[in-house]
């Protein structure tokens, strides 16, 4: 339905009308649900875990302030298979929020990023999958191969 | 008659000072950006590198700290991922939390066992004795035993 344009009435009183919202053909760009929102997604959750293994980690390295034992006694865990398939975890936790983060980087300071963030998601997926698939094996070697 | 302001014009800037939130954000880009590459260096000594995890012990982080390198780069490391990392919680305890007694105490937890945590390690790195008196020879680096 066409709309009225302002300045064409006769009157100034005459009732507003509005253009209908856009047709559903927009849906394609909005954020929700789409790679922007799964990276932010993404980014908080990886950013907590990674936040509270860091102060863990503080914490189990200020052992070596103690003996050589406590600290060798602790970082034994480290190296369990459990732990190990972990630390795998935590990797793939890093590199993803390091990629992502420097993704946001460009979106903010780059002056065409924010139209190309949905290309660089996936840049930032296969950045990652090459990387872990370089660590996982060697990773692994080191926990379960003796 | 009122006159209104024509659409899209800028917010007055009243406030003075320093934008401390501006600089919050500026922050989490400049040490994410050092992060990246210190943490990077970091995984690929302790977990790639010679034996991977497994070569992690006592006598191998005694010769990381014995060295100046390593102790301003762990320190580095110390303080910029953990004012990013508690910045960051800041900023979902702000989306996240309502309750303004909550955030307060969320707030308050997150400075103080940043500070501490701050100290502790900054502590340990400066203070560390790589061969302790009276320690096992087998547990402490090669080099002990030539002092």
């Amino acid at each position: 339905m066409p709309a009225k344009v302002a300045g064409t009435a006769a009157s100034s009183s005459a009732p507003l009308t509005v253009p209908a919202p856009r047709p559903p053909a927009i849906a394609g760009t909005l954020y929700r649900g789409r790679e922007g929102m799964w990276s932010w997604v993404l980014h908080r959750i990886t950013g907590v875990a990674i936040y509270f293994f860091l102060l863990v980690h503080i914490l189990d390295t200020a052992l070596v302030r103690v003996s050589p034992e406590a600290y060798n006694a602790v970082i034994g865990a480290y190296k369990t298979p459990i732990m190990g398939l972990g630390e795998l975890a935590l990797v793939g936790a890093i590199l993803f929020h390091a990629l992502n983060g420097l993704r946001i980087i460009l979106v903010d300071f780059w002056e065409t990023g924010t139209r190309h963030q949905r290309t660089l998601f996936w840049v930032v997926l296969g950045v990652w999958a090459v990387l872990m698939i370089a660590f996982t094996p060697r990773h692994l070697i080191a926990v379960f191969g003796g | 008659m009122t006159t209104i302001d024509a659409p899209r014009t800028p917010v007055a800037t009243t406030r003075r000072g320093v934008n401390l939130e501006k600089w919050g954000w500026m922050y989490m880009r400049v040490s994410g950006v050092l992060l990246v590459a210190l943490i990077f260096g970091h995984l690929f000594v302790n977990l790639v590198a010679g034996e991977g995890v497994k070569q992690i012990d006592f006598a191998f982080v005694a010769g990381k700290l014995s060295d100046p390198f390593w102790q301003v780069y762990d320190t580095l490391l110390l303080w910029l991922a953990l004012i990013h990392g508690a910045n960051g919680m800041r900023t979902l305890v702000n989306d996240y939390v309502a309750k303004p007694g909550v955030r307060r105490a969320l707030h308050f937890a997150l400075a103080a066992s940043t500070a501490v945590l701050l100290i502790l390690g900054t502590l340990v790195i400066y203070t560390f004795d790589p061969c302790p008196v009276g320690a096992d020879p087998e547990l402490v680096a090669s080099f002990c035993g030539d002092l």
